[in-house]
């Protein structure tokens, strides 16, 4: 049973999606903050080139090309939850967790290749930062997939559409943090 | 409106009321807001027991060196430097925050809003769990091996990063786990306050009907918010060089651990803001209740509060000012850090052209609040010398910089807390508290309060320096009258401590025995004292609609001196 | 509103495609090897792209203003985290001061006076 707080909207904004903006806000500061201390550190540290010269980066680009395409299939979900068309939603929402383990599976397969030639997360404090951010980044990616599934099933069923909308932004903004850190850690050499 | 009303009384103690329940899932697994506040409540005042149990036996130790304290035993330097972090930590993230943004927003925001509930109850109650844990697993580090994280509650690296150094390699990586787990619990629970307050409020509150402390809860949710992702990025880093051994805090290998100190108080002054500025609000709600006026000034006070907000931003660095930053930095933050002074000055004027000609009853919680001006005026009033660089340059790390932050968060953590829970109580549990030992505590905890921390200025001045286990090792500060400051301090402590036995008893008492309250004793306007007290699961019967500002005391239209905010006319 | 959705959907294709070519803008620019151009290429397009997905995909232009406002806040107040922590972490000197850590780090010890004192006191003094 939902209380009647949660059904009022006095900001002019349906409470889920006001909510969700501001766990963008907070996420910002947090990925902001790791990527400031990331950018004074390389500016700093002109060696770190001959170390960010190993990463890869057709698998960098491979990856954004996966998320650039599950964001347009997570807003494609949105269009036909706006339809009322759940089934169509739910069907797109699946395509997205496809395009993210799509995602997980190709990171996976970089970072072994990198590790097993040797870049491991002590090896330099390039690697440090590369791992950290990747890795947070992946994690985002993996819970917003398991988040994506739930509400997935639920519209599927024609329910909690309006989750849809929701769980399509916090995707997009995981999207966009990697359009940033992708010529951050791949293409900056 | 001082008599209880009939219906919907308890019949044996504040506890009792609505449908049966099974006691976890009506105590322990609830979603209603006011006993999620209550959780949060109990357990922050528990953990204030634990931290002030603490600071007794390092001062103990400090006063009387190498003896043995009574329910501790000998103090090592390791136990020493153990206590001292973790009652800085256990203060400001496990009472502070705890009892003034979540206790009191959870209670307070769904009923001074008109609302029902928060928007997301059951994250409400997961923010709480996660908070729960968070503290087990603080506490569980002094079980570990090596003991409980001894590198001060700001944890710089080096030290915090090499067990080598630190000689806790258990206790720290705990110690910074327990934090970031409580941060993930005000982020969750910050986002609930903010929705709540922005979304759900009665119909006709406008933004300018909102009464103060809610606002002063917002806008340190948002503040909490946005300061603190670039610590938790921070945390992560120090867990890994802590734990597989990168290099992000490490300058043999290339690191910085000066991007730490910058990491830690880009969160850590804002957040002085996040719980000072809930204690402002509580304040506001008391003295006007009790002068019968109208707060002087509303408008002002909430830009002023955004204003500060702002301002905290731009800060931090005059913690880091003995750290090698660089001294053209220095200067900026000089400038900020003198120009903060000037909100929170004008809050301070706010509040006594409040009291102007007001007319004034000095009940328990307005003379909590009360204290809460003047007190904090002590603590204001010494930071100024600490932001300027060139004098803190002599007073970093001293007594002096310990007694000025007592002066800020006794008053915001302690004061503020026994003025809300004071005048809310008869809401939180239906019943008056008793006056008289509420006096008698107010006194005893005050008078004592300012012999702990005065010597401490003293001995600041005096050269005397933080973090040291034992000063008989430094003859300049071993003489016999620095000592007795010390042991005054202690003394006061001891004193201060055994006052709060006092308030315990007055609140365990009056929870069960109190004379009834009804919904309204204190005859205040704001939309809490419409409700039964205690409120039921939902609040009202009837959600409330609002009509008029918070404030509307004495208003010259009405006969009564107090108009509430529902009532139509 | 259906108009408008429909335009919506039309849009997302569209700008699915920009996306993916200002992707292949990115990638090939930097491969010229001339600073300016990787800078612009890379970055710049990264905070159009950004752009773009918030504009289109998100809809942040069609939430209330002080949406766009906090975002755009909490953009600045990582700025003036970047500006104000720099300095120290990036310079290494300034007039008249130096940071040099290895000066600190490999200095030889000072001498211990201590050792004598059987107490172990008296080491810090004065």
């Amino acid at each position: 049973m939902r209380p009647i707080a949660t059904t009022r909207s006095a900001s002019g904004m349906p409470t889920g999606l006001l909510a969700v903006w501001w766990v963008v806000a907070s996420e910002i500061v947090i990925f902001g903050g790791l990527l400031a201390s990331y950018l004074m550190y390389r500016l700093s540290h002109d060696s770190w080139s001959e170390q960010a010269a190993n990463t890869n980066t057709a698998i960098g680009a491979t990856n954004t090309f996966v998320l650039l395409t599950s964001s347009f299939l997570a807003v494609s979900a949105h269009a036909a939850a706006e339809k009322g068309d759940g089934k169509k939603a739910a069907r797109y929402l699946w395509y997205t967790i496809g395009g993210a383990a799509t995602f997980v599976a190709i990171k996976s397969y970089e970072w072994y290749t990198e590790i097993s030639h040797g870049f491991t997360i002590t090896s330099n404090t390039f690697w440090s930062f590369y791992y950290t951010a990747a890795g947070i980044h992946a994690l985002h990616v993996i819970a917003g997939a398991f988040i994506m599934a739930i509400v997935a099933r639920e519209a599927a069923k024609g329910l909690e559409l309006h989750r849809v909308e929701l769980i399509g932004i916090y995707w997009h903004f995981v999207d966009i943090v990697w359009i940033f850190l992708f010529p951050l850690l791949y293409i900056a050499k | 409106m001082a008599e209880s009303i009939p219906h919907e009384v308890d019949p044996a103690h504040g506890d009792h009321h609505h449908e049966d329940q099974g006691f976890v899932s009506k105590y322990l697994l609830s979603t209603d807001h006011k006993i999620i506040a209550m959780q949060y409540m109990f357990t922050g005042m528990l953990m204030a027991v634990i931290g002030g149990f603490m600071s007794y036996v390092f001062r103990m130790q400090l006063a009387f060196p190498g003896e043995s304290v009574p329910l501790w035993g000998i103090v090592t330097p390791a136990n020493y430097n153990a206590l001292i972090t973790n009652h800085g930590t256990i203060m400001i993230f496990w009472v502070a925050m705890p009892v003034l943004i979540a206790a009191f927003g959870n209670y307070l925001i769904p009923l001074m809003v008109g609302a029902d509930d928060m928007v997301f109850p059951k994250l409400n109650r997961l923010s709480y769990q996660i908070f729960l844990i968070s503290a087990l697993v603080l506490l569980s580090s002094y079980l570990v091996e090596g003991g409980g994280f001894g590198g001060a509650w700001t944890s710089y690296p080096p030290l915090s990063a090499k067990s080598q150094y630190n000689l806790t390699p258990a206790g720290a990586s705990l110690w910074l786990l327990a934090v970031a787990l409580e941060f993930v619990a005000f982020l969750l629970g910050g986002i609930n306050f903010i929705t709540t307050a922005m979304n759900s409020r009665a119909p006709g509150m406008k933004l300018y009907d909102i009464p103060m402390v809610i606002w002063m809860i917002v806008i340190a949710s948002i503040l909490f918010m946005v300061s603190v992702g670039p610590l938790i990025a921070g945390a992560i880093m120090l867990f890994f060089d802590q734990t597989i051994g990168t290099a992000f805090f490490d300058p043999n290998r290339g690191g910085d651990p000066i991007l730490w100190q910058h990491l830690f108080w880009f969160f850590g002054h804002p957040e002085v803001y996040v719980v000072l500025l809930p204690a402002v609000g509580i304040t506001a709600e008391i003295i006007t209740v009790f002068a019968r006026k109208k707060l002087f000034a509303y408008k002002t006070v909430l830009h002023t509060a955004v204003g500060t907000g702002v301002l905290s931003f731009t800060v931090w660095a005059h913690h880091q000012f003995i750290a090698g930053i660089d001294p053209r930095m220095a200067h900026i933050f000089t400038l900020t850090t003198l120009l903060i002074s000037i909100p929170i000055a004008e809050m301070m004027f706010v509040y006594i052209a409040t009291l102007y000609g007001g007319s004034i009853r000095l009940a328990t919680p307005m003379l909590w609040a009360l204290a809460f001006i003047g007190e904090f005026l002590i603590g204001g009033v010494t930071g100024i010398f600490l932001g300027a660089s060139g004098a803190d340059v002599y007073f970093h790390d001293t007594y002096f910089v310990l007694a000025h932050f007592h002066y800020t968060f006794y008053p915001i953590a302690i004061i503020g807390t026994f003025a809300g829970v004071s005048y809310w109580f008869p809401k939180m549990f239906g019943r008056m508290m008793n006056e008289t030992l509420g006096k008698i505590h107010f006194w005893g905890s005050i008078i004592s309060f300012n012999f702990i921390f005065i010597p401490l200025f003293v001995l600041g001045t005096a050269g005397q320096h933080r973090r040291i286990f034992d000063f008989q090792n430094f003859p300049a500060l071993a003489t016999p009258e620095l000592q007795q400051l010390r042991i005054l301090a202690t003394m006061s402590l001891v004193v201060m401590l055994g006052f709060q036995f006092v308030w315990v008893y007055n609140f365990i008492n009056s929870m069960f025995r109190g004379p009834k309250a009804g919904k309204n004793p204190w005859k205040a306007n704001t939309l809490e004292w419409s409700a039964d007290s205690p409120p039921p699961h939902g609040n009202w019967p009837e959600l409330p609609t609002v009509y008029r500002p918070p404030y509307e005391y004495s208003h010259p239209d009405r006969e009564e001196d107090y108009w509430p905010q529902h009532l139509p006319n | 509103m259906s108009e408008q959705e429909h335009e919506h959907e039309h849009n997302y294709g569209k700008v699915y495609l920009i996306l993916l070519v200002l992707l292949a803008v990115s990638i090939l620019g930097p491969m010229l090897e001339i600073q300016v151009v990787t800078l612009i290429t890379a970055f710049g397009i990264a905070g159009v792209k950004a752009l773009l997905v918030a504009r289109k995909f998100m809809h942040i232009n069609e939430a209330p203003k002080f949406i766009s406002y906090l975002m755009t806040t909490c953009l600045v107040f990582m700025m003036l985290f970047f500006a104000g922590v720099s300095p120290d972490v990036m310079e290494s000197s300034g007039d008249n001061w130096k940071k040099n850590l290895k000066m600190w780090l490999y200095s030889p010890p000072p001498a211990h006076h201590a050792s004598h004192d059987p107490e172990g006191h008296g080491s810090g003094g004065h």
